[in-house]
């Protein structure tokens, strides 16, 4: 009954949850738990499953449900580059995920379930913070829980609050704005697209990728404020941004390769072996249509190709029914031939 | 004018309650300093309280080590099985006090990353308060304690805290031994030096031992993600790592997988396996198992690993739409020589002989760190971590038993009249030969010949053999029956307690003869006639003193009733009426 006051006097827009535990700071910070906290916010993660599986790149990341029928948001990653996207909500089901849309400027994409009555944040009533906060961290970092298994949830500090200076390789990262950055080992595989939160429960950040400092080289935690991305996510919501149609660089199922044109490379022995063509067989593309042996594969379609192994994944990415554009150097000299298995 | 008040008395209500909401607010900001402060207090007493019982553990001539924690006053600790692996069976430990102890290896768990030792030197060294890690939640503060990068020089643990970032993990074996199942997740800062020590929840009480971290990409540091065995998982291990025993994880012979529709289903199961001869098939739906819930095959595994083999575990599975409960008994993960052979190499015999033989576990003992005075607490054996141990614990069980009566002291053949269902029963326990009649059957054992072949009565599974062997052990003791080992605890299956376990090998015939903790008495025991058959399990009821069946010797407690089960069938009751003692013919 006093409850129902309380809820009353305080708007009916906060959970009761939220009030009773703003009013109990003290303990939480380092009491005995914050297990009731950790429970209401871990329905609102979800768990990622796309592509990747190899060198390094792990084939999972994080979502946070953003609406009641199944929005999430999460990183524009390699992840998404799939076919099919499954998530895997707090409650252990799984559904295929569609691809809203996205903003390569921030990497941020927006996918939907089919879902209903989830546990989701409002973007528009997320809180902000300044450094010195404390937050908690909600990821699948790791992979760590399958199925039905609630994510992963670390505690820290929000250590600054500053424009990101952060590369990916050698490339600097898309991302330059306002970022949280944190004391806490948020940012690992699987993390990107995790949730950080206050000790109130309410949506402060997105965990972002896993970036070095661009002067150190140390990996850096950190999440893009929520402030930084909500309009963004109503555009590609509103449809005024990228639609799905565009993002997926989708293999064909039948790609060209290198026996069906009729070139043989040399044997791919180092880490980047140059695209040597060694031999040509007879009757076949290759020959017809004006390789030699002894050429260097410069390009394909534009894209350079400095070792066999990029060769081959450009093939992967052209139809046996599409022509291409082909750079050789021949006698020092750069040649431009059109390739095509059917003409 | 009525309603008017109303509405005033409603806003001077209203009113009334913003001043409070507001001035408590501005208290509970107070409130909340002085909460800091006494959470602050509160860390501070619990590490105080935990800190004492954290140890160092050094690898030989100065190289690697790890951490542990002391849980008994007379010194046994625990730690990763991987900080002792290349250890030799004696090695240093530090503790917070400042001073070097002399430690041995007691037991081993090389699947689930745990390793028992004994510091030697003291009877009262401070203990760790253990906690139910199955209350543990994620959101919970917790803090680690130990030797991160081995810093401390000066044997002063550092202690690092965080929260319970997750719990019932599953970490997936890494090589072909090591498993963390069940596990708790923190990120509280777990570097290497920390494995094997212990974390402590806010009250200071141990919920687990540090052992592992996500350490992929950014070399072997902290990354937020540390791995901790529960303590309960290894509470059902202690017993048999005190054992000395180089212990064995379990599985149910069968391998599960989940379908699209999130059930897990049994997708393939031994013939040969418990779990198989308890009725369960291809495609049954396991729905609980070990009292929990079932909906991942991570669940499952679980619930799978914190098990010794040989204990048994309640499994309820749907076929057909109905739903049926079971006890199935688990079984070692690997064959007991695959297990013995990754700890401690090949049998001798196997070693081509023009090879040097590769340093052993029981071998690799360097006299120079050998304690002269602590040197007989270890004893080489091949399968045991440190034997001495097995037989300091086989003694401990078999010394509590004789209390009630020595039955060693002579070796007189054995009567038995009782009554079995209106049918009088008698059975005749004697080294040269064994028999029961019952009514006007009369089944007889040949102890020379193969005890398996001789299972009678009909439908009992063995009892004359479970009951002659019985006499073996308790006219000859374990010394002289043969192969005895302790092997550790065992829960009753019909009682709400653990069992001391001994076993018993002759031939192809194992015996485990359980012990109740609480009297010291032989409370059962289980006869399998071969590797793969159900048992024969004796129940040992009703113990009284009875002093008038051999006046020349003292007193024995003898059991009143002898209650026989096989294969699921309901126990049967032999209610004894005389126990006499014959001269031996």
């Amino acid at each position: 009954m006093r409850l129902a006051i309380l809820r009353k006097l305080i708007g009916s827009s906060v959970p009761l949850f939220m009030v009773l535990v703003s009013c109990s700071h003290g303990p939480l910070l380092y009491g005995q738990t914050l297990k009731g906290l950790v429970g209401y916010v871990q329905p609102k993660i979800v768990k990622i499953m796309g592509s990747g599986g190899f060198q390094g790149l792990e084939p999972y990341q994080t979502g946070i449900v953003i609406s009641q029928d199944g929005y999430l948001l999460t990183v524009w990653s390699y992840v998404l580059d799939s076919d099919v996207v499954y998530v895997t909500t707090d409650d252990g089901r799984r559904f295929e995920a569609q691809l809203v849309g996205y903003d390569p400027r921030i990497e941020i994409a927006v996918l939907k379930i089919s879902a209903r009555d989830l546990a989701w944040f409002n973007l528009d009533s997320a809180g902000v913070v300044n450094a010195g906060s404390r937050i908690l961290a909600f990821s699948n970092l790791y992979g760590v829980a399958t199925g039905n298994e609630p994510v992963s949830v670390q505690q820290g500090i929000v250590a600054a609050k500053t424009k990101l200076s952060a590369r990916r390789g050698a490339f600097a990262s898309n991302y330059r704005d306002q970022a949280y950055l944190l004391d806490a080992m948020t940012n690992n595989p699987g993390a990107p697209g995790g949730a950080v939160t206050d000790l109130e429960g309410r949506l402060l950040g997105m965990i972002g990728k896993e970036l070095k400092d661009e002067n150190t080289g140390a990996w850096i935690n950190f999440a893009i404020p929520i402030g930084q991305l909500a309009d963004s996510v109503h555009e590609i919501r509103a449809g005024r941004m990228v639609v799905q149609a565009e993002m997926n660089t989708r293999q064909p199922t039948e790609p060209i390769t290198c026996q069906l044109l009729g070139i043989v490379l040399l044997p791919d022995i180092f880490a980047k072996t140059p695209p040597y063509v060694d031999r040509i067989i007879s009757g076949l593309t290759a020959e017809q249509q004006g390789i030699l042996p002894d050429d260097l594969i410069i390009e394909i379609n534009g894209n350079l190709t400095p070792s066999i192994k990029e060769v081959t994944r450009q093939l992967s990415q052209i139809d046996r029914d599409d022509e291409m554009e082909v750079t050789v150097q021949r006698n020092g000299k750069f040649l431009t031939l059109t390739l095509g298995l059917l003409r | 004018m009525i309603f008017e008040k109303r509405t005033n008395i409603r806003l001077i209500a209203c009113v009334l309650i913003l001043f409070i909401w507001i001035h408590a607010c501005e208290l509970l900001c107070g409130v909340g300093r002085a909460d800091d402060l006494a959470a602050q207090e509160s860390r501070i007493a619990a590490i105080a309280l935990a800190m004492p019982a954290a140890i160092g553990v050094f690898g030989p001539k100065g190289k690697g080590g790890g951490s542990g924690v002391v849980i008994s006053p007379d010194g046994y600790a625990l730690t990763n099985y991987h900080v002792v692996e290349s250890s030799d069976s004696f090695m240093k430990c530090s503790m917070p006090d400042g001073r070097l102890y002399d430690a041995v290896i007691v037991g081993m768990d090389p699947t689930g990353d745990v390793a028992m030792i004994k510091l030697l030197g003291r009877n009262d060294f401070p203990v760790a308060q253990i906690a139910d890690s199955d209350r543990v939640s994620a959101g919970d503060a917790c803090f680690a304690v130990g030797n991160p990068f081995l810093l401390a020089t000066d044997f002063q643990p550092s202690v690092s805290w965080g929260i319970v970032s997750g719990v019932h993990r599953y970490q997936y074996p890494s090589g072909t031994l090591l498993e963390y199942a069940d596990c708790i997740q923190t990120d509280a800062a777990i570097n290497p030096g920390n494995s094997g020590g212990p974390l402590f929840n806010s009250r200071g009480e141990l919920i687990g031992i540090n052992g592992r971290g996500s350490f992929e990409k950014r070399g072997r540091v902290n990354v937020g993600v540390g791995y901790a065995i529960s303590i309960n998982q290894i509470e059902n291990f202690i017993s048999h790592l005190k054992g000395g025993r180089i212990v064995d994880h379990a599985t149910v012979g069968a391998t599960v997988s989940s379908n699209s529709e999130g059930e897990v289903r049994i997708s393939e199961i031994l013939e040969s396996s418990d779990a198989f001869r308890r009725g369960l098939r291809f495609d049954d739906e396991i729905t609980r198992f070990g009292g929990r819930e079932i909906q991942t095959v991570n669940q499952f595994k679980n619930v799978l690993g914190i098990y010794p083999n040989g204990w048994r575990v309640p499994i309820t599975v749907v076929r057909d739409g109905s739903e049926f409960e079971t006890i199935v008994r688990l079984s070692g993960v690997h064959s007991a020589e695959r297990l013995i052979e990754k700890v401690q190499g090949p049998p001798p015999s196997e070693l081509p002989p023009e090879n040097a033989p590769r340093k052993r576990q029981s071998e690799r003992q360097d006299l120079s760190s050998t304690p002269e005075e602590f040197a007989s607490m270890f004893v080489a054996r091949r399968g045991f971590a440190n034997y001495y141990f097995n037989k300091l614990q086989r003694n401990r069980v078999w010394s509590g038993f004789i209390r009630h009566g020595d039955f060693t002291k002579q070796n007189f053949d054995w009567r038995i009249k009782g009554e079995l269902e209106d049918q009088d029963v008698t059975i005749v326990l004697a080294s040269k030969q064994s028999g029961i009649q019952i009514g006007d059957s009369v089944f007889v054992l040949d102890p020379e010949r193969d005890l398996a072949s001789q299972l009678v009565p009909p439908k009992s599974g063995g009892l004359l053999v479970a009951l002659h062997l019985w006499r073996k052990l308790l006219v000859s003791g374990p010394s002289r029956f043969g192969d005895v080992i302790y092997f550790g605890t065992i829960p009753d299956p019909v009682r709400d307690v653990q069992n001391d376990a001994l076993v018993a090998t002759t031939e192809s015939v194992e015996c485990n003869f359980l012990f109740d903790p609480s009297n010291q008495l032989m409370s059962g025991m289980e006869m399998y006639p071969g590797l793969n058959s159900d048992p024969c399990f004796v129940r040992f009821v009703d113990y009284q003193v009875d002093g008038n069946w051999a006046p020349q010797l003292a007193p024995l407690t003898v059991p009143r009733e002898i209650r026989f089960s096989f294969s699921g069938n309901p126990e049967r009751i032999i209610k004894v009426v005389q126990i006499e003692f014959l001269e031996a013919r």
